[in-house]
């Protein structure tokens, strides 16, 4: 078992990592420009000039795959961040204050919790215009609920633990007892949904710039690739492939490393 | 079942009720600027603004709309599609069959992998089988649906032409091309659903492996077989109910882009081309009817898990 979870944990540092470089190296160098148009060169096979080919308007799928990655890690941080933000504050008040706050707050994140996944997002990106902003507020505002849930039955699981109340009875102030005693003991949970999420978050965004209501030109997207590649599977399969493998490499490599920590977290307790 | 239970878990559904008909009303009155507006675009005339807000109740005291989105609720009323001057719940029902169709096949596609595969790793711990099946599972949670629907175009429509990439055919005109014309997209749904069910089942079963009832069962020389089928995959059973009922809504929510991939003629294309026409009724009609689908659901998985499980019940 010990071997397994070392490997889970590595497996997904080391995907994570090749794809953070990817992303950096794309931040200061692609092999051609994102948007250059080549007519002659439509939709070639990959080959020595176009690594993974071109799509239908000649661009080199390789440089759009790599401004891609960019757009997808952009998403899923700012989503993420507003998760976590977003979930404490909600979580920490209804887990520490109790009675009928948590009531309240815990209905509300039931309610939106009715809404599935990209559901609640389609709901924002109907009232606002679609775009890479927007976008993240609403993949960020879907996960909310995730890390409020567990950040309150972290607070609930040490709010009467012994070192907590000897803290209190030492004379701590709420917020002391909160950063300082509860807060430290629930970050491996945080960090563990924060992995998670952040795959959730890659995923969501490509369906919604699949569907023409997330990132628009020319701001690049995988999900949107995905979308103007279905229309040439048979002539260009690599077109699909490309964008397709990397969402899928990049959910991966979050799933694992979210994974890995848990059991190494698990195992240590 | 316990009357005190039940009595709180209905005002708690209550209570989320209310919050899903506040929140479906907020989101739709926080539109900035003039909805009537956004819906018609900068060249309509005022007087075409003035008629479609009055349309929408907007020009009414906020309170008063709100009580009359709740009314409207009641009485099932949702108003009309401002793009299809058609009523919201007509639209909304007829779109119903090829969506919930496509539900209940990845559904069952999903029971009938998982359950075998959850087993199967379950028993084969550590080893080889253990390993490629959770190999299997990550990937299986990683792919976005979208995209294997288009992979599995690629492959058994285009290159192998075992199913026809066409128009979906309903259910009333040919039963059998209707569940073929579905089938793809119901697998493309279900993949990521036997992801979890089958790691869900490989963890519960292995609990269960753990207990005295099981080490008993074995010194009391049953067959392998007997312990896991008879006892230990009946409890091992129960709180994958539970996950797989909570998880309807994901694959409610998976078929809306999958009916996309499929160009299917369900929710999901309806609610796409609702949000493109910006068409504000049918929007909050389709958000409202999926929020109390998934509530409802998440509210009879409960107490039937409360009722499947005796030690819950006889308490």
């Amino acid at each position: 078992m010990n071997s397994k979870i070392n490997l889970t944990l590595w497996l997904g540092v080391v995907l994570v990592s090749i794809l953070l470089i990817i992303m950096i190296v794309g931040l200061f160098y692609v092999p051609y420009g994102v948007n250059d148009m080549n007519i002659t060169d439509r939709l070639k096979a990959p080959g020595s000039a176009h690594l993974l080919g071109t799509d239908n308007f000649g661009r080199d799928i390789l440089s759009r795959v790599m401004e891609g990655a960019r757009t997808a890690f952009a998403v899923g941080f700012v989503a993420v961040s507003i998760g976590v933000i977003g979930g404490f504050i909600i979580g920490s008040l209804a887990g520490y204050v109790g009675r009928w706050v948590d009531e309240v707050l815990m209905r509300a994140i039931d309610a939106l919790m009715a809404f599935p996944g990209i559901l609640l997002a389609l709901i924002l990106v109907a009232i606002y215009k679609p775009s890479l902003f927007q976008t993240m507020i609403a993949i960020g505002v879907l996960s909310i609920p995730t890390f409020a849930r567990i950040i309150r039955s972290g607070f609930l699981q040490y709010k009467e633990a012994e070192f907590v109340k000897a803290a209190k009875g030492l004379g701590a102030s709420h917020a002391r007892l909160i950063v300082t005693h509860i807060f430290p003991n629930i970050l491996s949970s945080i960090i563990v949904a924060a992995s998670l999420s952040f795959s959730t978050a890659i995923l969501i965004e490509a369906a919604l710039s699949y569907l023409g209501l997330g990132v628009q030109p020319p701001d690049p997207s995988w999900g949107r690739m995905l979308n103007e590649s279905q229309s040439y599977i048979s002539k260009a399969p690599w077109y699909t492939l490309a964008p397709g493998i990397f969402i899928t490499l990049t959910v991966l490599g979050f799933n694992l490393l979210g994974d890995g920590i848990r059991d190494l977290r698990d195992r240590r307790k | 079942m316990n009357i005190l239970y039940l009595t709180r878990r209905i005002l708690t559904l209550l209570l989320t009720v209310f919050f899903v008909v506040l929140l479906s009303f907020a989101a739709f009155r926080i539109i900035p600027g003039n909805p009537a507006l956004a819906i018609l675009g900068m060249e309509a005339s005022p007087g075409q603004v003035a008629e479609l807000q009055a349309k929408l109740g907007a020009n009414l005291p906020l309170f008063e709309q709100f009580l009359n989105w709740i009314k409207g609720i009641v009485t099932l009323d949702f108003g009309e599609s401002i793009r299809f001057s058609e009523p919201v719940l007509d639209m909304i029902v007829s779109r119903l069959p090829v969506t919930f169709s496509l539900a209940v096949i990845s559904l069952s596609i999903t029971l009938v992998i998982a359950v075998p595969l959850g087993i199967l790793a379950a028993r084969a711990r550590g080893r080889v089988m253990d390993l490629i099946i959770s190999i299997g599972t990550q990937l299986g949670l990683a792919v976005p649906s979208f995209w294997t629907g288009i992979l599995l175009i690629l492959i058994f429509g285009l290159t192998l032409k075992w199913f026809s990439i066409s128009q979906f055919v309903p259910w009333s005109k040919d039963p059998w091309l209707a569940f073929k014309s579905l089938l793809l997209p119901a697998t493309a749904v279900a993949i990521p659903q036997i992801a979890i069910v089958v790691r869900y089942l490989r963890t519960t079963m292995l609990e269960q492996l753990n207990l005295d009832y099981v080490r008993t069962a074995y010194s009391k020389g049953l067959k392998e077989s007997n312990i896991y089928f008879k006892h230990v995959l009946k409890n091992a059973l129960i709180p994958v109910i539970t996950v797989v009922g909570m998880n309807f809504g994901e694959i409610l929510a998976g078929s809306l882009v999958v009916e996309q991939v499929f160009t299917l003629p369900g929710f999901g294309r309806l609610l796409i081309t609702a949000i493109s026409n910006r068409d504000y009724p049918l929007i909050q009609g389709m958000v409202v009817l999926i929020a109390f689908i998934v509530i409802t659901l998440n509210f009879v998985v409960d107490l039937s898990y409360r009722w499947l499980d005796p030690k819950i019940r006889l308490k």
